[in-house]
């Protein structure tokens, strides 16, 4: 059994963007003007954490933080919303972003299957990214393309009719790509 | 109203009802796991189903309102089915290790499965992975015995306002508690113990000093002391099965005596002693404020709720000069119990223990605080809940309902009637005044039975005003003063106070919080299941102790007098008092 106790649980440093695109005052401004846009709304907080996601790539704790604050809603709360939706992740995201489908119809057709290969090639488990920042694993429900099923998303790209044989060639594919396209979608 | 039929008697309700509340009117009695009166209904147990005519599926009767001409059954056939299946499934999540929890005495999960007739496990297989979170110096949380059903979420966030606690992640790997499996001692929790109050198993429970105390007890080098507070006499019977609101303080003192204390105090004691500084402390700041008009800060609060203490730390740290600065009296019988008593036995301080028993869970943690320790060491070593205490009376052999009444030691055991008051909510407001207006005037509060009706009760803020007029030559700038008071308990009644207060909307003298709903009498540590009606069966009984005693005001209290003359001789406030009896606060406004 797991044991909490004093001091062990501590916030990982102040993340930047997985790009490094911002430092910690940039962010929490335009931290403050996506919060500032929605916080009137009832029901702001899933908008701003998603716009906030959007744009840094994740979700680091103290821009949580700082969004409970700003909306007066416990710490605990926000959090609790944070990691409800599979959608959300607090931890910094490689360059390409891997989910595979386990809805029913990609389950059925052996989406079971692509993660565990996906897992092996990318030497990570669901949630995690690769030493080398260039994927994260994660697991989608359902992305509304059953006919297509087995089917994993990279970024924006959809895949279809994915074969665990195929998988390593297809990652490689992005591994080798730089292009813009890919680098806004990781980010 | 609405006419509906239910386990084939017609009854008429108001069409707001559930069907749970019009059936507990009826008397009839459906189990919950998750409802809590006077709230929303959270609806996650599941175990209130019944079957309603005509419907296609099974309903919750805490969430489902009444309808006219509603049929419905609370006990078919399908429904004991139902609520089996119910919580057979939740046993098979919980660990359930009964014979060494800590609710093996009143756990509703364990009862509910026993009346229900579960007399084994039907599924058996994985479970979610378990933390226990030790990190608090008053609550213990074990999330493998956890049953998520919400209620210490419900207290937390809506009674209290505090929101330590929230439900995380989702379905099978749902954990109850601070963000990201934080211990509470990281997240700005209070420590008042309504989520301990309300759980229905043993997933947030006290941390035992139990233990602690009968290491003391057999200690022979050590000279141990109990100090009990005003809410432990209106509530230690629950635990003997006397009814709420049985007073037990003769057979309380008997029974510490029995346990092997070496002396028999009580808070109340230090209680008047905390009227005596704290009222002299706002008469000084309403000079300051009147006479040398300097700026100072009013309203002044009180601060003998740990709990409230901490939630201003973390969210209102603007007031922390209102905060009396006081210590508990808690707080000031340990101070004066290690100074004056040992130096009247004849005994170093790090030679007494002081043990006290509280109603309260909060009261662990301000005992740890380490600004308290005025005698060199700890003021007060140990704190154990009303229900520790009910504990250790009962591993002691102690036939509690057949003791004789017993009386309090001296000197730091006899106290007025407005240190009684000091459980209920609005009491502690109540005693300042009884004695104040006395100091100011020279006349007797001029109030029926010295009760000071607006204050009493359970409204969640209250108000009084009482003018000022023929005061005493010295009290001259108070002539005409209207002297303006106000009472809140539960910390989001506090919180909307505080926040009329910093709006500019509300102008107080002098306010009362205590952190419980009710005051102490309904604290974190009281013996389970506090209802409304249980708190007012305990605030009369506190009511009548009071009462019932021919010294009814503070600055009665002989042994109080004698304090100040022999001891504490520059008077309240004085050099030695802020040495012993007061103390100070930190800003956590940085850590919420």
């Amino acid at each position: 059994m797991k044991q909490i106790s004093q001091g062990l649980s501590k916030d990982q440093p102040v993340g930047s963007c997985c790009c490094g695109e911002f430092s910690e005052p940039e962010m929490l401004k335009r931290l403050d003007e996506i919060i500032d846009t929605y916080k009137s709304a009832d029901g702001a907080l899933i908008p701003i954490l998603q716009t906030a996601q959007n744009l840094f790539g994740y979700l680091p704790k103290n821009i949580l933080r700082r969004i409970g604050e700003r909306l007066r809603i416990p710490y605990s709360q926000v959090a609790g919303v944070v990691s409800f939706y599979s959608f959300f992740s607090t931890n910094p995201r490689g360059k390409n972003l891997v989910r595979v489908c386990l809805g029913t119809a990609c389950y059925v057709r052996g989406g079971k299957e692509v993660l565990s290969t996906m897992q092996k090639t990318l030497g990570i488990n669901v949630g995690e990214t690769t030493a080398d920042k260039m994927f994260s694993l994660e697991v989608g429900r359902c992305f509304g393309a059953c006919g297509l099923a087995p089917v994993v998303m990279i970024n924006e790209d959809v895949h279809q009719r994915v074969k665990p044989a195929k998988i390593k060639e297809l990652l490689s594919f992005y591994r080798e790509a730089k292009s813009q396209t890919q680098e806004a979608a990781a980010c | 109203m609405v006419k509906l039929t239910i386990d084939r008697n017609m009854v008429e309700v108001p069409p707001e009802m559930t069907i749970l509340q019009a059936a507990r009117q009826m008397g009839i009695i459906i189990p919950t796991l998750c409802y809590l009166e006077g709230k929303d209904p959270i609806g996650a147990c599941r175990v209130c189903v019944v079957e309603v005519q005509g419907g296609r599926n099974l309903v919750s009767s805490c969430s489902t309102p009444v309808a006219e001409g509603m049929v419905v059954f609370t006990n078919s056939p399908r429904v004991r089915r139902a609520r089996k299946l119910v919580v057979e499934l939740l046993l098979s999540e919980h660990e359930g290790d009964c014979q060494i929890c800590d609710r093996s005495e009143d756990c509703e999960l364990k009862s509910l499965a026993y009346s229900l007739g579960i007399r084994e496990p039907h599924y058996e297989g994985e479970k979610p992975e378990r933390f226990l979170d030790v990190s608090s110096s008053a609550l213990v949380r074990d999330s493998g015995k956890c049953i998520k059903c919400r209620r210490c979420v419900t207290v937390c966030n809506e009674i209290q306002h505090v929101g330590a606690l929230f439900p995380q992640n989702r379905g099978y790997k749902t954990l109850i508690g601070p963000a990201f499996a934080l211990g509470l001692e990281d997240v700005p929790c209070v420590q008042c113990g309504q989520c301990a109050a309300v759980c229905p198993v043993g997933a947030i429970i006290e941390k035992s000093h139990v233990d602690m105390v009968w290491a003391a007890l057999e200690d022979k080098t050590k000279h141990v002391v109990v100090q009990t507070a005003p809410a432990i006499r209106a509530a230690l019977g629950e635990c003997f099965d006397y009814p709420p609101g049985t007073l037990v303080t003769g057979k309380m003192i008997t029974a510490l005596r029995l346990m092997g204390f070496d002396a028999v105090f009580d808070t109340n004691f230090a209680a008047d002693l905390t009227i005596m500084e704290e009222g002299t402390e706002l008469l000084l700041r309403l000079k300051k404020a009147l006479v040398e008009k300097q700026p100072v800060a009013l309203p002044q609060f009180s601060s003998c709720s740990p709990g409230w203490i901490k939630f201003t730390e973390y969210f209102y740290p603007e007031f922390l000069p209102n905060l009396s600065s006081c210590k508990s009296p808690q707080q000031m019988f340990g101070a004066i119990a290690k100074t004056f008593y040992a130096q009247k036995k004849g005994l170093r301080p790090e030679d007494i223990v002081v043990v006290s028993v509280m109603p309260c869970t909060a009261k662990k943690f301000e005992s740890s605080r380490p600004e308290m320790n005025s005698s060199g060491v700890r003021d007060v070593d140990y704190v154990l809940t009303t229900r520790e205490l009910g504990q250790m009376i009962t591993a002691a052999g102690i036939h509690f309902t057949a003791l004789e009444d017993g009386q309090t030691d001296s000197p730091l055991g006899l106290s007025s009637g407005a240190a009684d008051i000091f459980a209920n909510s609005g009491g502690v407001m109540e005693a300042a005044i009884r004695t104040a207006y006395e100091i100011v005037t020279g006349r007797e509060l001029p109030l029926v039975n010295l009760h000071v009706e607006p204050l009493a009760g359970l409204k969640g803020i209250k108000e009084a005003a009482l003018k000022l007029e023929q005061v005493l030559p010295a009290w001259s700038f108070l002539e005409g003063v209207e002297l303006k008071v106000a009472v809140a308990h539960s910390l989001s009644n506090a919180a909307a106070l505080l926040d009329l207060i910093k709006a500019g909307q509300a102008h107080y003298h002098f306010v009362e919080v205590m952190t419980c709903p009710g005051g102490c009498i309904g604290g974190g540590g009281q013996p389970r299941f506090t209802t409304d009606e249980v708190r007012r069966a305990r605030i009369n009984a506190i009511y009548k102790e009071d009462e019932g005693k021919a010294m009814r005001k503070s600055h009665d209290n002989p042994d109080v007098k004698k304090l100040y003359a022999e001891f504490l001789t520059d008077g309240p406030c004085g050099h030695q008092s802020h040495k012993l009896l007061h103390t100070h606060y930190v800003d956590r406004g940085d850590k919420i």
